[in-house]
């Protein structure tokens, strides 16, 4: 009889050292309490709502809309919420449940560093000490985000092994939790790693398709044909599908990073490039050599240069429910491009990815035809980087 | 019957950890001798993995050294058909899960039968999940190793009863490195573990002087050394492997009989 918990097709489990397996089982228990304890949704709805901002915008681009004279497109303007990006809706119910727990210290791992500064952030809110760990590389193409993280009261350590970017980020988080176990929480920033983390993560994330569904079905009377939104490890990919997955003729599409393109070796296309694999806690597709070495990753983007995608992905994947395209570095940098100039809204680049791809496929729809994006943060902290990449050197 | 067995039988075992390719192949046979002409009982053989996430900064840096000079799974299993030519104590592979499950499970772990490897090291690889490649194991004679750690309570009985080969005992929270104190009440995990299985238990993690060989050897069935072996290869390069001889057998001499 199967052990293994958390299991999404072939995909998920618990591949982690024995001196994490009581960590993640009491988590798991906690959270199943929690999810059921009348006190801590309120807690948490209140959170959202009063300190978060939520529920965030979905806002009809009118404008991108007649200029690319197809499907009528929506954005989920995860952007508007408070510290700038989707991020927080899963820190605010890690952090409640880490204090639950009586946890005092949360350490989280960052990418672009949105992560860093939502988990900064609650336990700036919660009275938590916070560690945050971030690839060195990161730390140069995101200073501004260190700053804001230092600014809020937590430590920020570049990571210098291996990439130094964000799955060293992720790597090293796990070495610190498995030397500190009883005060510190892991605050992981996507719907990856061992259970229950995937599982907790998406049900913290799922209030971005259930706010879409309620607020599409009151200003269109009916559901999306399609939701669009960018893949890294894929926690607001997962937030946007999560209530959709039932609905069979919503299109359920993910857009990974290309990179320079999935034909050269500078790309974070998991599902286009990876094959199945065991790290960082699961099983899943990752970006890997012929022995199974963990592929040197690359993308424009810190938030998606990842070499895996979540679990719960890989299985949408295989059973074909969703579909993942690849945007490259380019599509994406005019795409980011494309929304400032148009809406007036500036994605981050990650979104940007989303936007890129909703950009080739509502010409080619009927005008009945809706499209909802999620724009899972604001671009601000991207523009300098935009600015060095079009050849303009800005200092931020 | 496991060989492993057979490393337990001369009073407590040493275990020397090495990782294949550090600096190169070459200095990875001579030095795999050199502990075993020094007294090691076992070796562990280290495959490389890119992102070996239990290690401490002084096997990250063995891993990324072997691999910048190219080694590969199938470099490593030709280099274990010659070297089983010098060397006949127990060897086992300690690497990462992906490394085995990427190779075709059933084909890394048959291979490791062919070439004389008798056991199965995976950091990463719980209690839980050990299905993914236990029966294959079972099937080519290879032990799956399993690991307690400090943090296992209520979990070591349930571990321990199907242990295979002999049981990894953690010393200390966090990852692979040298400690200076190791203040785990281990005795009293040695005890569960003794109540539930015949399999021997040696102790690794954070062990690098004679006296801590002593005291884990006086505790448990034998102990593990790893980062102190692999500072030596680090420091001394292609002359490591004298100095590994000297440093196991002073070990080895300490270690209760």
């Amino acid at each position: 009889m199967s052990n293994s918990k958390g299991r999404f097709g072939v995909h998920g489990g618990q591949y982690i050292p024995e001196t994490l397996m009581n960590a993640v089982i009491e988590l798991e228990e906690a959270y199943n309490h929690y999810k059921k304890d009348p006190e801590f949704n309120r807690e948490l709805t209140e959170l959202l709502n009063e300190y978060a901002g939520r529920p965030s915008r979905l806002y009809y681009a009118e404008k991108m809309t007649k200029d690319l004279g197809g499907a009528k497109i929506y954005l989920k303007r995860e952007d508007l919420n408070h510290t700038g990006a989707h991020k927080i809706n899963n820190v605010l119910g890690q952090a409640l449940l880490a204090k639950k727990m009586g946890k005092t210290r949360l350490i989280a791992e960052t990418g672009a560093g949105q992560h860093g500064v939502a988990t900064a952030t609650a336990a700036a809110l919660m009275g938590m000490e916070c560690v945050v760990f971030m690839g060195e590389e990161d730390t140069k193409r995101q200073a501004l985000n260190v700053y804001k993280m230092r600014l809020l009261g937590a430590e920020v350590i570049p990571v210098t092994t291996g990439t130094a970017t964000l799955k060293d980020a992720v790597s090293e988080a796990m070495r610190e939790w498995t030397s500190r176990i009883d005060d510190t929480h892991y605050c992981l920033g996507s719907v990856m790693g061992p259970h229950p983390f995937p599982t907790i993560v998406r049900d913290f994330q799922a209030v971005i398709s259930k706010e879409i569904k309620e607020q599409m079905l009151e200003k269109e009377g009916r559901l999306p044909d399609a939701v669009i939104a960018c893949v890294g490890g894929g926690s607001n990919a997962i937030g946007t599908f999560y209530n959709f997955i039932e609905d069979k003729d919503v299109q359920l599409i993910g857009c990974e990073a290309a990179g320079r393109g999935i034909d050269t070796f500078e790309t974070a296309a998991t599902i286009n490039t990876g094959r199945l694999g065991i790290f960082h806690g699961m099983k899943s597709y990752f970006c890997q050599d012929k022995y199974g070495q963990i592929a040197p990753v690359y993308s424009i983007s810190a938030g998606l240069d990842y070499p895996g995608i979540g679990p719960e992905h890989a299985y949408l994947h295989d059973i074909h429910r969703a579909e993942y395209v690849a945007i490259t570095d380019d599509e994406a940098v005019n795409a980011f491009e494309y929304l400032s100039r148009t809406e007036g809204i500036i994605p981050a680049i990650e979104s940007s990815h989303a936007l890129a791809h909703a950009m080739k496929i509502a010409p080619t729809m009927d005008k009945d035809k809706i499209i909802v994006v999620t724009i899972s943060g604001r671009g601000d902290k991207d523009c300098a980087a935009i600015a060095r990449y079009r050849g303009e050197d800005i200092n931020e | 019957m496991s060989k492993i067995k057979n490393a337990f039988e001369n009073g407590k075992a040493f275990i020397a950890f090495i990782t294949c390719g550090d600096p190169d192949l070459e200095t990875t046979k001579e030095a795999v001798i050199a502990a075993v002409k020094g007294g090691a009982d076992l070796i562990e053989l280290g495959i490389p993995f890119s992102d070996p996430t239990a290690e401490g900064p002084v096997i990250q840096g063995a891993n990324l050294r072997a691999l910048n000079g190219g080694v590969t799974t199938d470099k490593i299993f030709d280099f274990v058909v010659d070297l089983r030519k010098s060397v006949s104590v127990p060897m086992v592979f300690m690497t990462y899960a992906n490394v085995v499950y990427s190779y075709g499970s059933e084909d890394f772990i048959k291979r490791c039968n062919e070439i004389g490897m008798d056991g199965l090291i995976l950091p990463d690889l719980p209690f839980e999940e050990k299905e993914e490649f236990e029966d294959i194991c079972t099937k080519y004679d290879v032990d799956l190793v399993s690991l307690i750690a400090p943090t296992s309570a209520g979990r070591i009985a349930m571990i321990a009863k199907e242990a295979k080969g002999f049981i990894y005992l953690v010393s200390s929270l966090g990852v692979t490195g040298t400690r200076t104190n190791i203040t785990t009440d281990l005795d009293s995990i040695v005890n569960v573990i003794r109540e539930n299985t015949d399999v021997p238990c040696a102790i690794g993690f954070g062990i690098s002087t004679p006296e801590q060989a002593a005291k884990m050897s006086s505790i448990s069935d034998g102990a593990i050394v790893g980062s102190a072996i692999i500072k030596l290869l680090e420091k001394y390069g292609k002359e490591a492997p004298n100095h590994i001889r000297e440093y196991v057998s002073s070990m080895k001499t300490a270690m209760v009989r």
